[in-house]
């Protein structure tokens, strides 16, 4: 009813649902960008940021839900449509092109800097910018990126989708960008966001440093499990209710664990601080261990080094001291061409044969046949193709695979990924009687709860153990608080 | 009927098709007349092929990349070596056969050390450990043609029950290397490295240890065939393994083993090796020249490969 026009929101989605098979990764998600704003988004993982930023940034079509461009609704919403609306994205990977030079970068992300002289323009434009947002960057914009160091390449990144060539710049997308930059780096973005934003822009701001979501946002959103479970100006958070908000309620169905006394006895596993920073690895005899922490901080290493250190690639042993259970089947789990059968004795193949060497196929096939009904493997028979199962199915088989081996110790690198509620169940129990039986568990889980489940939990940062957790400390809100305690840091 | 499909699924059944094909088709074309003849010598030749083939299948199914490009020297120096050293003398026959093998084990480590140490991707480091054994092999012969001992002679070129006897030679490695491959832990350690190098290490495999022994198994396999042809062609000469190269890897491949690795078959290397045998002797009897006859060779192969290649669509 006022005369006054009324500002368009730069993007507005709403209810936006996008489910990955069973997981549903955003579950009614609306937003909206005003020009001229920078709206935090924090969140742990698996929490759905990554997933809207896809969906903002045109990369992902929502399974349902509406997408309006300065309030008309764009029916089919794509990279293309966004970017010409202005939306651009710094991504958390880094996306140049290595083999290019700064330059060519430029004119990969702008297409419309075409014909002669092209990489003088473009040259011009992205030192032009660099020097905006990083004063004294020292770039040479002729340079290949593979000359860089991971910084300048984050900050040529940044530049460049600030930059503008054709369409205005309206909203910049920045995934954890400081992640990869130094504190005066951080600071010199921070601020030309801020310059940014003042001048009519908006940009999207993810990061898990709270202390700069709070210092530069208008707004904060806070996701978890696919739902904006908070939204309200950055005034009215401070860290403490801000980790309080991304944590969920805690359950009443914990049950008090004991402490095992480990004072005198002998660690079964040990490793030295990582990298000389933090605190070291222990593992005693009968423990389940969980490595806590944001995802991708170290953990996965730590476990693929404990576990390349205590076996050989020349010669192994007929008694292994460890085994693994892959989450990433298919990069390092599972073998696609063998039967399920095949795929469960391969690491127990030694205690399998004969002497000499020669397989002893009645003792596989009894193998097989126990582990398919001790852990439910869904199969009418184990001579089928591994490639015949379900996701959930085919990690049963590693679990089977691991657990078949005689060795003491089982690291398990997220290996829930994917895996339904009522599979985690039964594994969990599997875990908790072999752990009762004298097996160590080493688990790295990116899932809250089954953190929770574990005796004793490290937490990582930056490829260092920052924390450790005990017994009733084991708790959703001490884990995030060390995670980014560490990250503050 | 259920059977018959079966069999058809079976990778290595059209290598055999082929053969037999080729093998009637030359029959017919001669009224008969070559049947035992065509046959035995197919049998001959195919056996070098085959001991040289199952080498390079194990290799193979180590996975992409993995190759053994040193074979035709290894032939040559092992040929040559053995037969210096035995120097027409029967009773070194024995010692001449661990001469050459001995020789397999040390062109198979150096090669893995080459592989290994210094980080070069199999096919330049074999192809450049070739150009060293081929040059020691120079050096030894210096252009002479050694006789093999009387008796190796004989044994190589003679039939027992109408079949030659390498025939029979190349039928007891193959048995060895089908129960190598398909009945022990090391067989399932380089079929499961093939599929994929990563998660193999993470179950435990030793996959350098493994990979190190199938190294010196090819290299070993490439010498006793060429102490086998050296003593069959009536001497060493430098440019026996020559055409061994691409054969190795052709009966492979045309055998049915994945390119990509972690799934072999030995029967293939049978049925591929006489098939490229008998394509050869096909076109001669026919009257072909030489250059229709390459040109149709490969035309034959390429044919053989995607015939073969259709197959299964579910496995890969």
């Amino acid at each position: 009813m006022t005369d006054e026009p009324q500002r368009h929101a730069v993007i507005e989605v709403s209810d936006a649902r996008v489910s990955f098979g069973a997981v549903k990764a955003l579950d009614g998600v609306t937003m909206t960008i005003m020009p001229g704003e920078c709206v935090g988004l924090v969140g742990h993982n698996g929490a759905g940021k990554s997933t809207i930023v896809n969906v903002i940034n045109g990369g992902l079509t929502p399974h349902s839900g509406t997408i309006r461009c300065s309030g008309t609704v764009a029916p089919r919403y794509g990279i293309g449509t966004a970017r010409a609306n202005g939306v651009r994205c710094v991504f958390q990977e880094l996306s140049l092109c290595p083999n290019l030079t700064v330059i060519e970068n430029t004119r990969v992300m702008h297409r419309t800097l075409t014909g002669w002289g092209w990489r003088r323009r473009a040259a011009a434009i992205i030192k032009a910018k660099l020097d905006a947002i990083f004063p004294g960057h020292g770039i040479d914009v002729a340079s290949p990126v593979s000359d860089l160091s991971i910084a300048e390449r984050q900050m040529v990144e940044i530049a460049t989708a600030f930059s503008q060539v054709a369409q205005p710049v309206r909203l910049v997308i920045l995934d954890e960008p400081t992640s990869s930059l130094d504190a005066s780096l951080a600071t010199q973005l921070l601020a030309y966001v801020r310059t940014f934003v003042a001048s009519g822009g908006s940009v999207i701001f993810i990061s898990h440093i709270l202390g700069e979501i709070l210092s530069t946002s208008d707004r904060i959103v806070v996701m978890k499990d696919g739902r904006v479970v908070a939204e309200r100006a950055a005034a009215e958070f401070d860290e403490h209710s801000l980790v309080a908000a991304m944590g969920s309620v805690v359950k009443g169905r914990d049950i008090a664990k004991t402490i095992k006394p480990t004072d005198g006895l002998q660690p079964l596993l040990t490793a030295p601080p990582r990298r000389g920073k933090g605190l070291p690895f222990q593992a005693f005899s009968g423990e389940i261990i969980g490595l806590a922490g944001l995802g991708g901080h170290g953990q996965t290493d730590a476990l693929v080094d404990l576990y390349l250190s205590r076996t050989g690639s020349w010669l192994n042993g007929r008694a292994p001291q460890v085994t693994f259970v892959a989450g990433d089947r298919a990069l390092n789990g599972v073998f696609p061409l063998w039967s399920i059968l095949k795929n469960l004795s391969i690491a127990h193949l030694s205690g399998l044969s004969r002497r000499g060497g020669m397989l002893d196929d009645p003792g596989e096939a009894a193998l097989g046949q126990a582990w398919k009904e001790r852990i439910e493997i869904r199969t009418p028979d184990v001579d089928n193709p591994i490639l015949s199962l379900s996701g959930g199915n085919q990690q049963k088989v590693l679990f089977a695979r691991a657990l078949a081996t005689p060795a003491p110790a089982v690291l398990m690198d997220d290996p829930m990924r994917g895996v339904d509620i009522g599979t985690k169940q039964e594994v969990y129990a599997i875990l908790r009687a072999e752990a009762e039986k004298g097996r160590t568990f080493i688990w790295y889980s990116t899932e809250m709860d089954e953190v929770c489940l574990c005796d004793r939990v490290y937490v990582f940062n930056n490829g260092a153990i920052v924390a450790e957790l005990k017994g009733d400390d084991v708790t959703e809100k001490n884990i995030l608080a060390a995670s980014f305690m560490g990250a503050a840091a | 009927m259920t059977r018959l499909a079966a069999l058809a699924r079976r990778p290595w059944i059209w290598s055999f098709v082929a053969a037999l094909t080729v093998w009637a088709a030359t029959i017919l074309f001669t009224g008969g007349s070559s049947t035992v003849g065509l046959s035995q010598a197919a049998l001959t030749f195919a056996a070098f092929s085959i001991l040289v083939g199952i080498g390079q299948m194990f290799v193979i199914t180590l996975g992409p990349g993995n190759i053994d490009l040193c074979v035709p020297a290894t032939m040559t120096l092992a040929g040559t070596v053995a037969l210096k050293f035995m120097d027409v003398d029967n009773t070194l026959i024995l010692p001449g056969l661990i001469v050459a093998i001995a020789i397999g084990v040390a062109v198979g480590i150096g090669n893995y050390a080459l592989i290994k140490l210094l980080q070069i991707p199999p096919i330049i480091a074999t192809l450049s450990m070739s150009f060293i054994v081929q040059s020691t092999a120079i050096w030894t012969n210096r252009g002479l043609r050694i006789k093999p001992p009387e008796a190796l002679a004989k044994f190589t070129t003679e039939t027992s029950f109408g079949i030659p006897n390498v025939a029979f030679v190349a039928l007891v490695l193959s048995v060895l290397a089908y129960v190598l491959l398909q009945r022990t832990v090391y067989g399932r350690w380089i079929a499961a490295i093939g599929q994929s190098i990563r998660a193999a290490r993470m179950a435990g495999i030793p996959v350098d240890g493994t990979r190190f022994v199938t190294y010196i198994l090819c290299a070993v396999l490439a010498a006793i065939c060429g102490y086998l042809l050296a003593s069959f062609s009536g001497g060493a000469a430098l440019n026996m393994g020559s055409e061994y190269l691409l054969m190795s890897i052709a009966v492979v491949v045309i055998g049915g083993t994945a390119v990509a690795g972690g799934d072999s078959n030995v029967p293939g290397i049978w049925g591929a090796s006489l098939f490229m045998f008998l394509v050869v002797s096909m076109l001669n009897t026919y009257g072909a020249g030489a250059g229709i006859r390459l040109i149709m060779t490969g035309l034959i192969i390429i044919a053989v490969i995607v015939l073969a290649g259709g197959r299964n669509p579910n496995q890969r």
